[in-house]
């Protein structure tokens, strides 16, 4: 527990102390806050359009409709970030020798793996907190339904974790970092678009493509529906990575 | 304390360590030498459970590397070819992380760091951030972190690389201070170094092991002759021809020959035999000027280079 506690803080360190957290944290908010203010924009001009064409008997869910569309822009930005929170986590180890000094310390590879993988999904904490502060106006001009914004959040955290174990895994195989981000990028946006060929698909291929995709099961979340069977793929997701992550490890150790 | 039995290690059909054996007692410093490239660094990898053997087995405190890797792992400290820092820390929250991984209780941290900081005379950039430090510095950091919790066996690949003469005469004294309670390995290609501090030199050269003994019986072992250098002044050809007939020399070869000047020989005698005083009075006797003689010993650079840069098949015989 000792090495998980010290591997941990020493990468929260190593991302606050490097320029990648703020730049990271900068452009998130950014994008964050221009979203929210292009939907807020979007929704206003069709609450005038309905007042004109007197259409007003139906109300609209002002936070509602901007939540939710904030929140899918939300987990696309998170496509970008997430590789570069963990391209470092063991390319760049590999890179400086210093996973020499961890694989020959008492540092069990479980150990490492787990307090880098906790120090990101730290980092990815931070960035949902931030993403609260945007939407916090919707709270002071109105009453918005909390518990599917909870719902959604958690979503976007599991959905970040999963994201966030494959790219560990990808950073175990290579000590350049470019190619680490390049590989993250490509395995978790084809993750994102398979969903698009679920329309052209007939039968197990289609239940397969559909169980696939990252961004089916952040859905339900996002409406507000806690699902065990999406919990449970993103967890089983996250578990394969990590799982790979330490064999990749291991495999160091093999013998031919 | 270290067993190596029959050491190999295969990178894609290339053999970079070759039926290594050796074995290194407890409070021994062996020096582990050999040209770049000779698997220095591989084996060293192997002994700290960095990677496997392809074949062979090493055991560390009677732990194996292979199968109880975690024993072996508790009981070493490693200084890598390049010192494993992370250059965005302070020497002192890196040796205190070093200190946390390696299991040191919270309680006796800090006196460690301070304890490793002392020996290896950081005392004056414990603030500063490790990757702006100078390369000397940065290994002396390296050397520390090994030094943390007090490992029963170092292994130390290179410690003296990158240091300035004061400091690498610090090290070795570090080194030696060790040496009574632990056992050390070090690799390096400084001759001096090893005859200083090591109590035992393993030569490796290809991945084979060419030569094992202490520096001393290592210049013994190859001193197959007497070697004396001459200068005189005369013909040089007439000074050839007498030394030559002398009982006792095996050879005698001009080094550097020139119209005009005197010339400079190299004799090789019969061991155990001092021409001297027969080489003297001949020379004098023909009325050639004698201007210099001197005993020639072999020095462990000779040694080194006489074993690294032979034939396999002669650096074995020559081994037996």
């Amino acid at each position: 527990m000792q090495n998980i506690l010290a591997i941990w803080q020493r990468e929260i360190k190593s991302y606050f102390v490097s320029p990648i957290a703020y730049v990271v944290l900068t452009v998130f908010l950014f994008l964050s806050g221009f979203f929210f203010f292009s939907y807020l924009n979007q929704v206003i001009q069709a609450t005038m359009m309905q007042a004109q064409f007197g259409q007003g008997s139906q109300p609209i869910d002002v936070p509602g409709i901007i939540f939710k569309s904030l929140l899918q822009t939300t987990s696309v930005v998170l496509l970008f970030i997430v590789p570069m929170l963990t391209m470092g986590l063991f390319a760049e180890e590999k890179k400086r020798g210093t996973i020499e000094l961890l694989l020959t310390t008492p540092v069990g590879h479980f150990q490492a793996i787990a307090g880098k993988y906790l120090a990101s999904l730290t980092f990815l904490l931070i960035l949902i907190l931030t993403n609260v502060i945007t939407i916090l106006p919707l709270f002071l001009h109105g009453q918005p339904d909390w518990q599917p914004m909870l719902s959604g959040y958690l979503g976007m955290f599991l959905y970040g974790m999963t994201l966030l174990a494959i790219g560990l895994f990808i950073s175990t195989l290579t000590e350049n970092q470019i190619v680490a981000v390049m590989a993250t990028f490509g395995v978790s946006l084809a993750l994102f678009v398979i969903e698009s060929f679920s329309a052209s698909a007939t039968g197990v291929a289609k239940s397969v493509i559909d169980y696939l995709s990252v961004m089916s099961h952040l859905e339900d979340f996002i409406k507000g529906v806690i699902d065990t069977s999406h919990i449970i793929y993103y967890v089983t997701f996250a578990f394969v990575g990590l799982f790979l992550a330490y064999r990749s490890l291991e495999s160091m150790r093999w013998k031919n | 304390m270290i067993e190596v039995e029959h050491l190999s290690k295969v990178f894609n059909g290339r053999k970079a360590v070759d039926d290594v054996s050796f074995y290194v007692g407890k409070g021994e410093v062996l020096g582990f030498l050999g040209p770049n490239g000779a698997g220095k660094t591989t084996t060293m990898r192997i002994l700290t459970c960095y990677m496997p053997s392809t074949e062979g087995t090493a055991r560390i405190a009677g732990y194996d590397v292979f199968e109880e890797s975690l024993e072996v792992r508790k009981r070493i400290g490693y200084l890598p070819e390049n010192p494993p820092i992370y250059p965005e820390m302070t020497v002192d929250s890196y040796l205190n992380f070093v200190a946390k991984i390696k299991g040191t209780p919270a309680g006796q941290r800090m006196a460690q760091v301070d304890k490793v900081v002392e020996e290896c005379s950081l005392g004056d950039v414990r603030r500063r951030i490790v990757g702006r430090l100078s390369k000397g510095y940065k290994q002396r950091v390296g050397l520390a972190q090994a030094l943390l919790k007090d490992p029963e066996v170092l292994i130390l690949d290179e410690p003296t690389i990158g240091l300035d003469p004061k400091q690498i005469h610090e090290v070795r004294t570090l080194i030696k201070g060790l040496a009574s309670t632990r056992t050390v390995i070090l690799s390096t290609h400084i001759l001096p170094e090893v005859s200083m501090t090591c109590n035992r030199v393993v030569i490796i050269n290809k991945g084979k092991v060419v030569a094992m003994d202490t520096p001393e019986g290592l210049a013994a072992q190859m001193k197959g002759a007497e070697r004396i250098a001459l200068i005189v002044d005369g013909p040089s050809e007439a000074i050839r021809e007498k030394i030559h007939a002398i009982e006792g020399v095996i050879s005698i070869q001009a080094t550097d020959e020139k119209e005009g000047r005197p010339t400079s020989f190299a004799v090789e005698c019969q061991l155990d035999t001092d021409l001297r005083p027969v080489l003297a009075s001949t020379i004098v006797s023909q009325g050639w000027g004698l201007l210099e003689m001197r005993g020639v010993s072999m020095s462990l650079e000779d040694v080194f280079i006489n074993l690294t840069t032979q034939e396999p098949t002669e650096a074995d015989s020559s081994r037996r």
